[in-house]
């Protein structure tokens, strides 16, 4: 069928319209990315007025430099960021599945005022509460403490990422009910539910909602140029607008080769969970 | 992500009618065990609601009409009325800039990035080889397009010697510093909002699945042409979609920070002209310690951005088309 078709259609220029324009596309968003990971290993007369991806001649050099840039090395910055990351990927899929699992499968007073209040933090812009929160976090003497990444754990263990309640309620409302009845005959209480039905069938919405906490903490920059003061504690996008400051040509190769590190773990995951992550967005918008 | 196309009422736990519930009415019910499980399971949520949510809204609040600038002891703070509101409002020319800034950032890139979305993924739509890779590279930019890194990145490439001006002087184009010029570095942020289009793309594509072909096929058969089925079933259909992604994008395009905050150097420069809202609030709240002024700011913020939304909902009436008969 569909070969006699296309076999009686006379050849059109305009069937080269799309694969064209994908082309062209494809080579606009990734150009950026190809220079950057191409900048990283230029010599740095090779930087200036450069607009090859591709270097005349390959060095290595700018990694080892970026690396030891500043006194406090990279490393220390990458193993900060990844401490955050993914103590907040542990502490947003425990307590987000907690609330979760309250809101889809169990009746109490006020469930629905409670739903609603979620629902309703999901818009907040977190710039609104930032400086009573920094007020706050900063009486308990958390801000510039010894351990400063408190103020950015703490909410997540609260379950303040209210999408990803939302995330997982939507997905508790496909498991089927028929399950807990049967877990209720034999004698089971909320408790047990959870433990033994809720949970084990809840792997697939805590393997989004770790993916997606882990790149989007990793990503984050505001809330840790808020709360990080102590360069020993900065986190690897703080640590990155350093190279903002230190004008030199030099440090540009140094900054790219550093800048290709930082996006390194988004970029892995990205192609290990790349059809999660795109089914990801749909399932928390569209289903219901 | 959103409660715009979902319901948002809470689900419903146990069906209460039909023969199971019918059983169940002669036993012993468990409710009460059920509502004491069910607040301990939300513990958590309810005190992080308290504690990092309401409280310090209301404290932001209190804060606002006071002069409390972090460094000054609790005792010494002082009511100041709604003075920094009328400084806001009246005596702050930066601040209206960045009041215009942002509008004009949030106006602009919303549109141009839906468009995008919205064209690439009507090539998408139909299934070829390499049509999923296609949509993996181009959402690969809305998971990296965020970071201080790629802000970096854009900020060489529309340096005064960056690839922009090497390729527009291919075609005889002469060049400028775009980053550091005030009348194109709100545009050179638009265009890294708009280059991450994949997002609202892959949400697009799942929207343009769901529209049944046999519309298509009517449409056909009353002589319909390419236009005329994207116009009169396409876009109907999809409105919905199109609806959910203006709300999410709109309110996300307030909110820029960290883009104009790397490409500016932390100032909002040159001359304010990327002096975006949520960066203005981080320079009074925290290079100024101005905490009382922040949360003035803060609570305009947010007053704006429910009335957009409200706006966007009323008219979204107008022109949103749910099939399901709702109305």
């Amino acid at each position: 069928m569909v070969s006699r078709t296309s076999a009686r259609r006379p050849f059109k220029p305009r069937s080269l319209v799309r694969p064209v324009v994908l082309l062209l596309l494809t080579a606009l968003v990734l150009y950026p990315l190809l220079w950057m990971l191409g900048t990283s290993f230029k010599a740095p007369e090779e930087i200036l007025n450069n607009v090859s991806v591709w270097p005349q001649s390959w060095t290595p050099a700018n990694y080892p430099d970026g690396w030891t840039h500043f006194d406090v090395g990279f490393g220390r910055y990458f193993l900060n960021s990844f401490l955050v990351a993914v103590l907040t990927v542990v502490a947003n899929c425990t307590s987000c599945l907690l609330a979760a699992y309250a809101f889809a499968r169990l009746r109490f007073r006020l469930r629905g005022l409670w739903f609603a209040v979620m629902i309703g933090t999901l818009l907040l812009p977190s710039h609104v509460l930032i400086v009573p929160q920094f007020v706050m976090f900063r009486s308990f003497g958390w801000v510039g403490g010894p351990w400063p990444y408190l103020p950015l754990i703490v909410p997540h263990l609260l379950a303040t990422d209210a999408f990803f309640v939302f995330l997982m309620v939507q997905f508790m409302r496909g498991i089927p009910r028929e399950l807990d009845d049967a877990a209720k005959i034999d004698g089971c209480g909320a408790y047990s539910i959870f433990r033994y039905v809720v949970l084990p069938l809840s792997r697939p919405a805590l393997v989004s909602t770790a993916i997606f906490s882990f790149i989007w903490t990793w990503n984050d920059f505001f809330r840790q140029l808020v709360y990080l003061s102590d360069l020993e504690k900065y986190t690897a996008p703080v640590a990155l607008t350093l190279f903002i400051d230190s004008t030199g040509q030099s440090a540009v190769g140094p900054m790219f080769a550093m800048s290709v590190l930082s996006l390194a773990p988004v970029f892995l995951f990205f192609v290990a969970f790349q059809r999660l992550l795109v089914e990801g967005i749909n399932t928390t918008g569209l289903k219901g | 992500m959103s409660n715009v196309a979902v319901s948002t009422r809470p689900p419903e736990p146990r069906p209460r009618s039909g023969p199971a519930a019918h059983q169940r009415r002669g036993r012993p019910t468990r409710h009460r065990d059920d509502g004491r499980a069910g607040y301990v399971f939300l513990t958590p949520w309810l005190l992080g609601f308290a504690a990092i949510t309401a409280i310090p809204m209301l404290m932001s609040l209190y804060l606002s009409f006071t002069n409390y600038d972090i460094l000054t002891p609790w005792s010494d703070v002082e009511w100041i009325g709604l003075k920094n509101y009328e400084r806001m409002f009246g005596d702050d020319p930066a601040y209206w800039h960045a009041v215009k800034v942002t509008l004009i950032f949030a106006f602009i890139a919303t549109p141009l990035k839906l468009g995008a979305a919205l064209g690439v993924a009507l090539l998408l739509n139909r299934s070829f080889r390499g049509s999923g890779l296609f949509r993996g590279l181009f959402y690969l930019p809305s998971l990296l397009g965020g970071s201080v890194a790629l802000a970096m990145v854009w900020h060489s490439l529309f340096d005064r010697g960056g690839s922009v001006n090497a390729v527009l002087g291919w075609f005889g184009v002469e060049g400028r510093a775009w980053v550091n010029d005030p009348d194109t570095a709100l545009g050179t942020l638009i265009l890294l909002a708009v280059w991450q289009f994949g997002a609202p793309m892959v949400i697009f594509l799942a929207g343009l699945k769901q529209v049944p072909t046999e519309l298509y096929e009517a449409a056909e058969v009353d002589g319909a042409g390419n236009l005329r089925r994207f116009l009169s079933v396409t876009l109907p259909m999809l409105s919905p979609v199109i609806f959910f992604n203006l709300v999410l994008e709109t309110i996300h395009g307030f909110q820029g920070f960290t883009s104009a905050f790397v490409l500016s150097g932390g100032t909002g420069g040159p001359v304010d002209s990327t002096l975006m809202y949520t960066l203005y609030l981080y320079i009074r709240g925290f290079a100024n310690y101005e905490m009382g002024y922040a949360s003035a700011m803060a609570w305009v913020f947010l007053i704006t951005i429910g009335l957009v939304t409200v706006v966007l909902f009323r008219t979204g009436r107008f022109w949103v088309h749910y099939s399901d008969g709702d109305d």
